[in-house]
Order: structure tokens, then sequence, then C-alpha cells
């Protein structure tokens, strides 16, 4: 099903949506990746706040190349998302909802999105001249010495993605392979 | 006796490290519009679109087709007849590619230690790998290694006895294990033979090679052939999202090797399978 989805990911919405679903975002994003989110995981293990408020939040992993001049952003398609696997689910305990990657995701993480209700969406990789496109604002808001790995904080458009995990579980990868594999036989 | 200047191969590679990542091989593009026409799962046919939208705006706009513009892997067959002057050759490589991931507007994605990390800032070091070859030109090849696809990669030393079904299952087992992770349609290659290091440089060679080249020996073209439909059987389809385009192309490349072993190793690359060569 094809759905306009307008961020914040409220519980409702994230409930709402379903693996395999074709969506389209549109609201503020943030993005982080490898040492980025280590850094946000030991800022909540002293007690700090998040650079950003992750109450209802969508983390876009990615990493994307310098804007040439003009350009709000480089190129910025998804990272493999099982590199986050390890801090998603303290994520996911202080509120950050939605996720956007590619690739597969640990048991673990698909048992705190089943308890927090979080979604898991899928960009495509490697598309990331078409991704730049719909993202219409950039902004550094902190760990600046990261360079492509800074957090930064985006505002996108109809950003077009795909639910790979929804919020029960449901997996897209496997569900998706078995029902081609079915047309087969 | 040929002199080059090491300012030469600076200029080649600064060229090669933005030419690379901004437009896609001419056969990888045919092997990813052929693989669209004969796609007949919707969401696969719709992320292929997708796909090919995207290296044509990277192509028309000189923007770079994917973010992770690599670690340059760069080739130099050097004749031997060649005197490279006024400068480091290791050194006149790394200016080349610190010039073009700055001026290209690419990714800066190496850090300077394994374990202890610290991005470089400038994308160097470059993997250098040189061979001396025949003859007074410099053959210089650049292909841009994106790491979703490289995590992906395996390497096994057979015993001679598991035989060429060994080799078989391994490459399946690699390419199924590495699902949608390294953002399908691959391209798969297969190093075979050689030592432990060797064996993988062929692998990574075989991803330098065109799509639509096949092994000039005819049973390993047969198996490439072979293996490039059983993949294109396991379903995992582009994105991992289902569907009949798992790879684009599998290549192979062997090299004779020691009477007690088999090395195989699988170098996987997605669908942004960059290379680009000119000869000095």
């Amino acid at each position: 099903m094809e759905k306009h989805i307008q961020l914040p990911l409220t519980e409702e919405v994230a409930r709402s949506l379903q693996a395999g679903d074709s969506v389209y975002l549109t609201g503020t994003i943030y993005t982080s990746r490898d040492a980025g989110h280590k850094r946000m995981c030991e800022a909540l293990a002293r007690g700090e706040q998040l650079p950003f408020d992750p109450a209802d939040a969508t983390i876009y992993y990615v990493g994307p190349t310098p804007a040439k001049p003009g350009q709000v952003i480089g190129s910025a398609g998804p990272t493999t998302s099982g590199r986050m696997d390890a801090y998603a689910p303290t994520m996911m305990s202080v509120g950050a909802r939605g996720m956007i990657g590619k690739g597969a995701r640990l048991p673990e993480v698909v048992e705190a999105m089943k308890k927090y209700h979080g979604v898991y969406f899928g960009a495509i990789g490697g598309a990331g001249a078409l991704l730049a496109k719909c993202i219409k604002k950039c902004e550094l808001i902190a760990y600046e010495d990261l360079g492509a790995e800074a957090l930064r904080k985006l505002y996108v458009e109809d950003m077009p993605l795909v639910v790979i995990i929804d919020s029960e579980g449901r997996n897209l990868y496997e569900e998706g392979k078995a029902a081609y594999l079915k047309t087969q036989k | 006796m040929r002199e080059i200047q090491a300012q030469q191969i600076t200029d080649v590679v600064e060229r090669l490290c933005i030419e690379a990542n901004q437009f896609l091989p001419e056969d990888v593009q045919g092997a990813i519009r052929r693989c669209r026409a004969c796609e007949d799962w919707e969401i696969a046919q719709g992320v292929l679109d997708k796909i090919i939208t995207n290296f044509e705006i990277a192509r028309e706009e000189q923007v770079p087709i994917c973010q992770d513009t690599g670690m340059a892997c760069v080739f130099l067959e050097i004749g031997q007849d060649v005197h490279i002057v006024g400068g480091d050759l290791t050194e006149a490589v790394d200016e080349g590619v610190r010039r073009g991931y700055d001026k290209g507007y690419l990714r800066k994605s190496v850090v300077k230690d394994p374990v202890r990390r610290g991005n470089t800032g400038d994308n160097t070091p470059a993997m250098l790998y040189t061979e001396i070859v025949p003859g007074e030109e410099i053959k210089v090849t650049v292909g841009p290694k994106g790491f979703g696809s490289e995590n992906m990669s395996a390497i096994r030393m057979f015993k001679p006895s598991a035989g060429i079904e060994g080799i078989k299952n391994f490459i399946l087992e690699t390419v199924e294990t590495a699902g949608p992770n390294p953002c399908p349609p691959m391209v798969v290659g297969v190093g075979i033979g050689g030592t432990f290091d060797k064996c993988a440089l062929l692998a990574k060679k075989a991803l330098m090679r065109s799509t639509d080249v096949r092994n000039p020996d005819p049973y390993y073209a047969d198996l490439e052939a072979e293996m490039l439909e059983k993949i294109n059987k396991l379903g995992i389809g582009p994105q991992g999202f289902g569907g009949k385009t798992t790879a684009l192309a599998l290549n192979i490349e062997t090299l004779p090797t020691h009477i007690a072993g088999m090395p195989c190793a699988v170098n996987i690359n997605c669908h942004v399978t960059r290379h680009k060569t000119e000869v000095i």
C-alpha cells in the first residue's frame, strides 16, 4: 500500500504501518551512523541529554558526500543498518521510533521495535543521488569533528521508502523473498 | 626507456576518482537495464527503475552515484621500460586520491587505524596494487570500493577433495548470507587458486573486469553462467525485497595453486560497481 506520512512518527502512525508498505515521508529526521550512535549512547549512559529530542524521532543511517556549491546536501543514500544494531534498542528506549537504512537487523532490535512500537524503513541502497533530491534542508547540529558521520537535522519531502520491519515484527526481507519464490514453483 | 612524471600519475588518478564515482560503466548500466526488462516481480521493477533514475541523475548532474564513494583501489600495470621521475610513486597516487576526493566532493571514508579509528580526512591512503608488465606504458585503473558490499565478502581455504561442488556451495552460501546488506543486485567477483592473499586479489580483479566479458576458459565461462543462474533463483531480488534480479554478473579469475590446496574468495560488489581505466 502507498502511504504519505507526516512526521514526527507517533505511536499511532507507527502502528498503522505494515511490512511492504510503500511510504513517502515528509518532515524532520536526524542523521547518524556508527560513530554518532556510539557517542549518543555513551552520553545517555552518563545521564546526559542527546543533541536532539528523541521523542517520536526518526533517524536516517547515512553519511552523505559533501554538498557541491548550490546543493542542500551531497549524495545521501542509506548505509548498512546492522552496524547500528548494538545501539538501536537504547535509542528506542528513550523514544526514537523510526529508523531508515538498508539490510538485515538482529532479533534483539526487532524485539525492541515490538516493545517500543518502532518502524524500520528501507531506502534504496546505492541511490544516493536520487535520495538527495527529497532533502530540502540540512543543518549540522552536533559532532562536527566526525565529518560525514556528524549529526545532521534534515527536512525531507516525500522521501520514498519501504517498510521493511513493522512494529509487530513482520519482515519484508523474509516475506518478499518467500512470496516471490512461491510464484516460481 | 620512457620517462613518466609522477605528476602525470597524480593527474590521472585525480580524474579517474571523480569520473568513476559519477559515471556508472556502460556495461553495468546495460546489465541493469536488461535485468529490468526481464524482471517480473512488481516491487523489484520499482526498485530497478529508481536505480536507473539514480545513475542517470548522477551522470547528468555530475554528482556521486552513491554516498559511499569507497576506498580508492588503484591498480597500476607498469611497463618494465618505464622510469617514473619527479617524485615518489605511492605519494603521487595518494596525492591524486586526495585531490580527486576533494575536488569531486566525494566522501572521505578512510580511518587511519582499523581498531583505534580516526578519519584521515582526505580518503588516503589508496589501496595500491602494482604489477610489472612488458612495455613502456602505465595502465591506471581506479575502482572505488564501498564497504556495505565489501563487508559481505568471504574467503575459504578448501581441501582439493571439496572439488567444484565445494566452490559452488561456498559462492551460493556467501551470496545468501549477504542477502539485502550489499545493495543487490550485486556483481560477484570470484577468485580461485593462488595463495591466501593472491586469491583475494583475484576476486577483487574479477570485479574490475567488464560484466560483458566472460572468462576465456570455456570451463570457467560455463561456471560463471551456471552460478549466475543459481544466484538469481535464490529470490533475494533488488534490495532484498524479493525478485529475480539478485546479481547482475559473476566474474571468475583463476591462478595455479598448491597440490594441497584450493582457495576460493568471493568479493561482493553492489549495483554501483565502479571502475575506470586510462593508459599513460
